[in-house]
């Protein structure tokens, strides 16, 4: 579903360049759940927004669903994000003003459902959560897990195909964190395909598949039911390799 | 996204900056309550002065003499130039189409009764005076008719200048000086008012023929006359025109009908009208940078939801959309407000000056709101592109 090919990222800060991808070659399968490890400003965060078409490489190739996305417009880009993507964010992003009803209905009101339908979807991705009886409390009537769960709720409204999640327990206690794993894992396991970026080594061995990166270049990538670790490519059969 | 769903969306996020969202509405508020007000006003003082013309008459023509100043140095013979009552007497004759003419010769002299005395305007004219300035008699009768050039000694006193003089006591019969000259009194004017800053309430009414010699003149000031209908007023001028060009052998008069007076006025005022709704609309403008800076503040404020909102797949145009309909909102409710405030303020003043006529006209009302939005869109335009330029990475980074 997604490969990338040297994909690059490449920042100029203060006239400085400083590439926070280099040359990352990796891919994706339908379903599959993916840990992203690493050190911070080892550019897993870097790597995520660009799977996530909210940034785009300086270089190298990144299909999704068999398209090219670099040479997507700044239109469609926008649609694969409404209809095809969703997000999870450490600090859950929701808009502390709706309530998490609301918070759930916003992709659909960019997308222009109507409101009948938009409150019933809303109300299925609510009850999914088990969030249903909150769906009137603001943001800040909910406990953290309960945050993260509404915006999870919000990222699969749309009936996405890839689900991004950027440290998702980041900000919560073990319990909590545990119940939000569970439900992206349930999510995961109903089709959806579930790419975690963490340094909770706990966190990550949920995870099929772990890809290690380090000063931006993929350094290793293992599955934890197997033996130990390999290069990258290698545990991804049928792509070419690439040596970090 | 339909249209109203983004101004709920827009208006929710007002809501969470309610103090600064009222301050800049306040703003607007301000600036389009000055528009209407002033812009009733000035109108009001339209209406106002074109209403005190009416009341004059408005099928009056004045014929002033021209080039007055000129006759010292002019040749022998040119000096009948000036506007006599031979004159009068000619276009009264001459001219069919008129309903009255009056003829006016003007002074300033002190009236006295007794140990009291007043200065007042000393106005010499005929018995036609009353009906072509629509004066009302409120005792005793007015000039009595006849011959212009046979003068008298009779006095009519406007309702001021009879108080002032006479007191509680009855004034009619009684002997006035005006300067060495002897009066007596016939009647007094109804009270009239103000009109055009003359106070026809405060000045005495003499025969033609006594108040030129009273004032050493050959040379009338005003000949005013009345037409039957407003369609005659240019033939009546063309006619007087060749009437006294004949008998003075050059143009050297003017006519000017009140109608044209009435226009002059009316067009200064407008233009006084438009000048004080131009320095109201400076206002405007300022009300117009505080909205953008509200919603610039409100862009650096919302950088995380502006990326979230990215994220979440909302295009560019549609963040515009939201930033700008905020702007648009805050500018229109200051304009509603504004158009409310302004219609209050100018009811006030009407409650205190009922005689004044100021209403806001609906063209200043429909222009104050279109102008209002006008300010959201033109303020709200840069800081909602700078939402849409944000990167949404960047912007989701912080929180």
């Amino acid at each position: 579903m997604i490969r990338l090919d040297d994909i690059w990222r490449t920042f100029s800060v203060g006239g400085a360049e400083v590439h926070a991808v280099r040359g990352v070659c990796a891919s994706f399968a339908a379903g599959e759940h993916a840990a992203l490890v690493g050190p911070s400003g080892s550019g897993k965060s870097t790597l995520l927004h660009i799977l996530g078409c909210l940034d785009r490489p300086t270089r190298g190739s990144y299909l999704f669903e068999g398209r090219e996305v670099a040479r997507l417009g700044e239109d469609q880009r926008t649609r694969l994000r409404r209809f095809r993507i969703g997000f999870v964010f450490q600090f859950f992003h929701l808009l502390p003003r709706l309530t998490a009803q609301g918070n759930v209905e916003l992709p659909m009101l960019f997308a222009g459902t109507g409101r009948e339908e938009r409150r019933e979807r809303a109300r299925r991705a609510l009850h999914r959560v088990g969030l249903l009886g909150r769906a009137h409390h603001r943001p800040d009537q909910l406990s953290g897990g309960e945050r993260q769960r509404v915006a999870i709720a919000r990222a699969v409204v749309m009936n996405p195909s890839l689900l991004l999640a950027d440290e998702p327990t980041g900000n919560l206690d073990r319990a909590s964190a545990a119940d939000v794993m569970a439900l992206l894992e349930e999510m995961n396991r109903d089709g959806l395909t579930l790419i975690v970026v963490t340094h909770d080594p706990a966190i990550a061995a949920r995870a099929a598949r772990i890809l290690r990166m380090d000063d931006g270049r993929l350094v290793e990538e293992w599955r934890p039911d197997a033996a130990a670790p390999s290069p990258p490519g290698q545990a991804d059969a049928g792509r070419g390799t690439r040596s970090p | 996204m339909s249209p109203l769903e983004l101004m709920r969306f827009a208006a929710g996020a007002l809501r969470g900056h309610r103090l600064r969202a009222g301050l800049s509405v306040a703003g607007v508020a301000i600036g389009i309550a000055a528009v209407v007000a002033l812009t009733a006003l000035g109108e009001g003082a339209r209406a106002y002065v074109v209403g005190e013309f009416a009341a004059l008459g408005s099928n009056l023509l004045i014929v002033l003499p021209g080039k007055t100043e000129t006759t010292g140095h002019a040749p022998l013979g040119a000096a009948e130039r000036d506007l006599t009552l031979d004159d009068y007497r000619a276009i009264t004759q001459r001219v069919p189409l008129l309903r009255l003419a009056a003829p006016l010769a003007a002074g300033s002299e002190t009236v006295r009764w007794g140990e009291r005395s007043r200065a007042v305007p000393i106005l010499g004219t005929t018995a036609e005076f009353l009906a072509v300035r629509r004066l009302r008699v409120a005792s005793g009768r007015f000039l009595s008719p006849g011959d212009p050039d046979q003068g008298g000694a009779e006095i009519v006193l406007g309702p001021v200048l009879a108080r002032e003089l006479f007191g509680a006591a009855n004034p009619l019969g009684e002997v006035v000086r005006v300067g060495q000259w002897r009066f007596k009194v016939v009647g007094v004017l109804a009270p009239r008012g103000r009109s055009l800053g003359f106070d026809f309430d405060d000045l005495a009414l003499v025969p033609v023929r006594t108040a030129m010699r009273m004032f050493n003149r050959s040379s009338l000031f005003r000949i005013l006359v009345d037409c039957h209908r407003s369609d005659d007023l240019e033939a009546v001028k063309r006619d007087i025109l060749a009437l006294l060009k004949e008998r003075h052998r050059a143009e050297a008069v003017t006519v000017i009908t009140q109608d044209a007076m009435v226009a002059a006025f009316s067009s200064i005022l407008q233009a006084l009208t438009l000048a004080l709704v131009g320095i109201a609309s400076v206002s405007l403008a300022v009300a117009g940078v505080g909205i953008m800076n509200v919603m610039l503040v409100a862009v650096s404020e919302r950088r995380s939801e502006i990326g979230l909102l990215k994220a979440l797949g909302a295009s560019n145009r549609q963040v515009l959309a939201v930033f700008l309909v905020e702007a648009v909102l805050l500018s229109s409710a200051g304009g509603v407000a504004g158009v409310v405030a302004g219609a209050a303020l100018v009811q006030a003043l009407v409650e205190v000056f009922p005689q004044f006529p100021a209403a806001p006209p609906p063209w200043a009302v429909a222009a104050a709101l279109v102008l209002a939005l006008a300010v959201g869109v033109l303020f709200g335009v840069w800081p909602a592109r700078r939402a849409t330029a944000l990167d949404p990475v960047a912007a989701l980074a912080r929180r």
